[in-house]
């Protein structure tokens, strides 16, 4: 089959590689019909996550059809429909039964590397490092899908693949960003980041009813979609504006009663010399990730208030500003998406048509097109947001 | 993940340590303490009367060669002080083969002045060179002996996780030994017999068979099951494996703790090669195995590491893409 392999720094390739063949007895395999690019591939293709290996197949952002079925997954059959989310959860440990399936504890056979760096070991997930399982990932025409019968939804209407097709990560994700805000009436939530994420973050605290929304980020293509299609009240440009005062002035001095950090570790900053320090530090590899998102949330937070941290880290930080989060009592939640937990919820709010995921797509590409897709999305081209696959 | 492992005694769980360990006497551990008493029947006289010994090896006996004898002597004296009062003497025996080149030394300066008795000096020098290649044999094969091995009297590995399901699952999977390869990486297979006692088969990386007979120590259903090795074992070991309920409906917590001989020879290079530099690591990795196991039904297998989790895996990762021909 073709799929899109990476070989290295900002190289990934289509090539021929092994069809998947069931290997456990819970595993399905999947024909892929929809797949896509996420803002956390890019970091592999940029080189910043360790454990990666010539020849990994990347991609967790996919949908398709069910063509074979382990012998213990009663749930599905060839046929069916099915998203399957990106984090690889068993379904019977403490954490999946606590719907903490991001970090499963058995989906990752490689957990002793993520302890090297974690302390404890997060859950597989599909084409993302060694350090968190080695799964072949699905950008892609097949995939291999291990817990088949835990993870993946089937979608049992006529929707089109587009708008269902985020299920598998970023409106999931950029939904418990803003869940883990823990809104109530009044609040206003400021966002770091116009990119997918960001957007689903935004869309998800209007639905979940925040007074206003503040959308943060230096593209005008990405503040205008945060503003008609996600539904901002207000957005910021950081090249253009200074953040912390005209968050102030927005929020009658007080500060965002929440921030969400849809960012990352591969964050800019308006100020050159600040955005070069941790530019040297992070391609020296003396740091690994680059907060500027994360700093600048923390001191515009209004003290009491949540920072929500939903933008991928890899590993270290510098230059935390501890002290303003200890001294304003903030509460900082964060994680990668339990995915799984909010599979129907949200494929019930699409169907009733109270959003459509499709806004963010900007580009539709062959499967053969996607070392183009990874340029064009890494570098903004042609106002890209988002680059949808098809195999 | 809630696997861990640890080299402290301390338990706060009830589980008594692994039994103690009946250790073989190793054939270096042999021949370093003869070689302790020969230092003592060489120091003591050479000390006591140089003169006599002078005489015995052909050597002229004046003040000098005296004070020499005296110097080596107490050379040979605090050498075998250090063979007999540590654990793994490799380095007085060190110490030894430089004494010895330095004799070798004195006794080719007494052949240069070739007034001696040339047979008894001939039979003298050549007895030094025989005992400097027992001394650096014996040193090189007790210094070759794997990292951390050298100065503690055994390894331990403590290692636990918490499952989900009830104690009396986990003992009953366990106890019956047979189903332990399922998730022990490096066993092929344990027979029980009708006596209780057991055959195990293990493989190591390159294809090295090992094997060896053990017997269950202690059994308390649903609590835990220790065990040993018989006489005879090529790798020495006991063990323990205790369940104790984690609180709060979490499961059962599982503690294992295995004391292994000091490994030499053989044995000493089959162990360090299965366990590499971090023992502790296969013994999570089997405790992780059997967390999969009991909690999923399976091993969890990825293209990276299709085995299931191994710790050799880890270093030398497949790639993550599909693999050809495998197949359920």
């Amino acid at each position: 089959m073709r799929a899109t392999v990476w070989s290295g720094r900002n190289k990934v390739q289509v090539e021929n590689v092994p069809d998947p063949r069931i290997v456990n007895s819970r595993d399905a395999i999947v024909k892929i019909t929809s797949t896509a690019i996420c803002g956390s591939d890019l970091h592999m293709y940029d080189g910043y996550m360790p454990t990666m290996k010539k020849g990994d197949v990347l991609g967790h952002e996919f949908m398709g059809e069910v063509v074979e079925t382990g012998r213990d997954v009663d749930n599905l059959s060839v046929g069916d429909r099915v998203v399957v989310p990106f984090p690889i959860a068993c379904g019977n440990c403490n954490a999946c039964r606590n719907e903490l399936y991001s970090v499963c504890e058995n989906s990752n056979p490689n957990a002793a590397l993520a302890e090297k760096l974690m302390g404890h070991s997060p859950c597989g997930i599909f084409g993302y490092t060694h350090m968190l399982g080695g799964y072949a990932g699905g950008q892609a025409e097949y995939a291999r899908v291990p817990f088949a019968d835990v993870g993946p939804i089937k979608i049992e209407n006529d929707l089109p693949d587009e708008k269902v097709l985020f299920l598998s990560d970023i409106f999931p994700t950029g939904y418990m960003g803003a869940e883990l805000c823990d809104i109530k009436p009044g609040d206003v939530i400021a966002v770091w980041g116009a990119g997918p994420v960001g957007q689903f973050a935004i869309a998800s605290a209007k639905l979940l009813g925040a007074e206003r929304v503040i959308a943060i980020d230096r593209f005008d293509y990405r503040l205008g979609m945060a503003r008609d299609e996600a539904g901002a009240d207000d957005v910021i440009d950081y090249e253009q504006a200074d953040v912390l005062a005209t968050l102030n002035e927005m929020t009658g001095g007080r500060g965002p009663d929440a921030c969400i950090d849809a960012v990352g570790m591969e964050g800019h900053h308006s100020h050159v010399a600040l955005h070069a320090y941790d530019r040297v530090k992070h391609a020296t590899r003396t740091e690994t990730d680059r907060p500027h998102a994360l700093r600048e949330a923390v001191m515009s937070c209004r003290p009491g208030g949540v920072i929500s941290i939903i933008g991928a880290y890899g590993g270290m930080v510098d230059k935390f500003p501890i002290g303003a989060a200890m001294n304003k009592s903030l509460t900082f939640k964060m994680g990668q998406c339990h995915v799984q937990r909010y599979l129907r919820p949200l494929l019930d709010r699409i169907e009733s048509g109270e959003i459509d995921p499709s806004f963010v797509i900007t580009h539709r590409l062959d499967l053969d097109e996607t070392p183009r897709g990874y340029e064009m999305f890494k570098n903004k081209e042609d106002n890209c947001e988002k680059v949808v696959l098809n195999p | 993940m809630s696997t861990s492992a640890a080299r402290s005694n301390g338990s706060a769980t009830g589980i008594p340590p692994a039994p103690p360990l009946v250790r073989a006497p190793s054939p270096e551990g042999e021949i370093t303490r003869m070689l302790g008493w020969l230092s003592l029947g060489l120091g003591v006289p050479q000390t006591v009367a140089p003169g006599r010994v002078n005489r015995l090896i052909g050597v002229r006996d004046d003040g000098r060669s005296r004070l020499w004898q005296r110097v080596v002597g107490v050379r040979e004296l605090a050498a075998a002080a250090g063979i007999f009062s540590q654990a793994r003497p490799a380095s007085w025996l060190w110490a030894r083969v430089a004494g010895d080149i330095k004799d070798l030394a004195l006794l080719a300066a007494a052949w240069r002045r070739q007034e001696q008795r040339a047979g008894r000096l001939a039979a003298a020098t050549a007895s030094v060179a025989g005992i400097t290649a027992v001394d650096a044999f014996t040193a090189a094969r007790m210094s070759r002996l794997p990292e951390g091995v050298t100065k503690d009297p055994s390894f331990r590995m403590k290692a636990s996780t918490t499952v989900r399901r009830s104690p009396d699952e986990l003992y009953s999977f366990w106890h019956d030994f047979t189903n332990l390869p399922r998730f022990m990486a490096h066993l092929e297979s344990v027979e029980t017999k009708p006596d209780g006692r057991s055959h195990w088969r293990a493989t190591g990386p390159a294809g090295m068979k090992v094997e060896w007979d053990a017997e269950v120590v202690r059994d308390r259903p649903g609590e835990l099951i220790a065990w040993r090795t018989l006489p005879g074992a090529e790798v020495v070991h006991t063990g323990i494996v205790g369940f104790v309920s984690a609180p709060g409906d979490r499961g059962t917590e599982v503690h294992v703790d295995i004391e292994y001989a000091p490994p030499a020879g053989r044995a000493g290079s089959i162990i360090g090669k299965l366990f590499g530099e971090e023992p502790e690591i296969q013994v999570r990795d089997d405790l992780r195995r059997f967390k999969q196991v009991m909690e999923t039904g399976e091993l969890v297998r990825s293209e990276g590491t299709p085995e299931g989790t191994l710790a050799r895996r880890l270093a030398k990762q497949r790639p993550a893409q599909p693999i050809e021909g495998s197949t359920s």
